[in-house]
């Protein structure tokens, strides 16, 4: 019973992408919706430490990060290897984290100054002396609510 | 009038959208992070008036829980070297005191709204001391642990009166068990004690 083929050379019909741009839409939508803008370039490198009972910081808006670490290979020979901190995109001092503070604070609504949460994210090798001298700083700026980044730990 | 004829709509060519929507994307992949910014929150002491004493707080000895760090990343839990996995265990007897021991912080019988009589350890407080030396991972750990401490004991008592975990509790009743196990963790200022670098 087999069918009567034509003979000649039988095209290959074209696939039809019409659809194509949809689906990568819908791909794009999805990494924009559960991704983030990155917030700055390190300068320091960070590997953040690891804990289990995380929360999320609630509103980016509200969040200022500061950052500890030792910085990357290419501002090691201007900044050597020892921790550094990073403020926005610049290495800065302990003495400058008061005035940040200060002049971010200002720069927020009046109702949410005291939502502010300062994300503090260091090296998980970061000695503590430098972190003691952070929270002391923001104890004098006032900001009192912080955070230590962390990742979630996966392994015991 | 001239007769109008029907003319068949052009199509748009649309095979450079695919084009297009993939460099959009590759833009948003590039320039987005996919980690989520999550840690551990905490709350710092509003700071001390430069003119005042560091005043002694009168805390008897039995109501504090105290955690120190050395700069080997050593714990020293009540005067007691211990292992980062034990501590939870030790701070949750600590805060629950569930025999009324004598050593562990003394039990206050109180009115809270929604649980009605509870008994609890009001007035503890755990105090975090650290090196100046000590691993940033170290003291992330020792905190996680205090935390979870606070953690288990909270949803063990949502699990108890309410039924449900703490997560999921209506606003009114999270309110009601915080009050039950605050989260007093005090941070000290660092001091260099034990552990000095030779050389």
């Amino acid at each position: 019973m087999a069918k009567i083929r034509r003979g000649g050379k039988k095209e290959m019909p074209a696939i039809n992408t019409s659809s194509l741009p949809d689906i990568i839409f819908m791909l794009l939508f999805f990494f924009m919706t559960v991704t983030s803008m990155k917030e700055v370039t390190y300068k320091v490198t960070i590997h953040p430490p690891e804990a289990t009972e995380l929360q999320k910081l609630e509103k980016k808006s509200l969040t200022r990060y500061v950052y500890v670490g030792t910085p990357t290979e290419e501002f090691r020979k201007q900044f050597g290897s020892e921790t550094r901190l990073q403020l926005d995109d610049a290495f800065a001092d302990v003495s400058q984290i008061e005035d940040y503070v200060v002049r971010e604070r200002s720069a927020m609504d009046e109702d949410e100054q005291n939502l502010m949460t300062i994300s503090i994210k260091a090296d998980k090798d970061t000695r503590m002396g430098i972190i003691g001298d952070i929270k002391q700083a923001l104890r004098r700026a006032y900001a009192l609510k912080i955070s230590y980044a962390a990742v979630q730990r996966t392994s015991y | 009038m001239a007769e109008r004829k029907k003319r068949k709509m052009q199509e748009i060519n649309a095979s450079s959208m695919a084009d297009i929507s993939f460099l959009l994307l590759i833009f948003f992949l590039v320039t987005t992070s996919m980690d989520v910014s999550q840690g551990l929150s905490r709350r710092l002491p509003p700071p001390l008036p430069p003119d005042a004493q560091h005043q002694k707080n009168e805390i008897k000895e039995r109501n504090i829980f105290i955690v120190k760090i050395n700069s080997q990343n050593e714990l020293l839990v009540q005067g007691q070297m211990m292992d980062v996995s034990q501590l939870r265990a030790k701070a949750k007897e600590f805060i629950k005191n569930p025999n009324n021991d004598a050593n562990l912080p003394e039990l206050v019988t109180e009115e809270v709204p929604l649980l009605g009589q509870m008994t609890f350890t009001k007035d503890h407080v755990i105090s975090v001391q650290n090196d100046v030396d000590t691993q940033y991972q170290a003291y992330v750990l020792v905190q996680n642990e205090l935390v979870a401490a606070y953690n288990e004991l909270r949803n063990e008592l949502s699990m108890e009166r309410f039924g449900k975990r703490y997560e999921d509790l209506e606003e009114d009743e999270q309110k009601a068990v915080q009050k039950v196990y605050p989260q007093k963790i005090s941070e000290a200022e660092p001091k260099n004690y034990g552990g000095k670098k030779n050389g």
